[in-house]
């Protein structure tokens, strides 16, 4: 089973560069944006697989507190890039 | 037995939605096909991932329910914020647009106060 995870996870880890991808050559504001916010889910995914691949618990309350913070962040930024109505 | 097939099941699910949400962020021609494959398919992949790994290992249930319910309550929320922002801000559709409602919206607006 933990052959499982450390595949799964690798695979989110992977998944992200097209994603980075995006964010790097994306020709708008917002659409780095939204190359953030998934990275930011993808990010959250895999600490959970790699949480469980470690047995470790700490993982999954980081992922809370990470989840969090990510969604906070990203509603500061749409209400920046509305322009402050 | 039949919780480690599940959880194991739904894991790879998840790593398939997973894959078609990062690639369509590479692959769609505009911002807002951008958003559609980023929340719908991620928000999927994410919660069926994290319910999975709840599955197979069950003292961890409730923290997993937990941050999949968060997950699935705030992803649409900030990409509705990031598509309203981008649409106020000006960015234009690609040219294979068919419908745009908030243009007309927009118009009909103008017309009614002249």
């Amino acid at each position: 089973m933990t052959t499982l995870f450390l595949i799964t996870g690798s695979l989110l880890l992977i998944f992200m560069v097209f994603s980075l991808l995006r964010g790097a050559l994306g020709p708008t504001i917002p659409d780095r944006v939204v190359a953030l916010d998934t990275i930011n889910t993808l990010i959250v995914a895999s600490m959970i697989i790699f949480g469980a691949y470690f047995e470790e618990v700490i993982f999954v309350d980081v992922a809370i507190v990470y989840a969090l913070l990510s969604f906070i962040t990203t509603l500061y930024i749409a209400k920046y890039l509305e322009g402050g109505r | 037995m039949i919780l480690t097939i599940i959880g194991a099941i739904l894991i790879l699910i998840s790593s398939a939605f997973l894959f078609l949400g990062a690639f369509g962020i590479y692959r769609l021609p505009d911002v807002y096909n951008r958003l559609q494959a980023a929340t719908k398919s991620t928000t999927l992949g994410a919660f069926i991932g994290i319910i999975g790994v709840g599955f197979l290992k069950p003292e961890w249930f409730l923290k997993t329910l937990i941050i999949a319910g968060f997950l699935f309550l705030t992803n649409p929320v900030s990409s509705h914020a990031i598509g309203r922002a981008s649409c106020l801000r000006g960015v234009k559709p690609y040219s294979g647009t068919v419908v745009n409602k908030t243009q007309e919206f927009e118009e009909c607006r103008s017309t009614k106060k002249e």
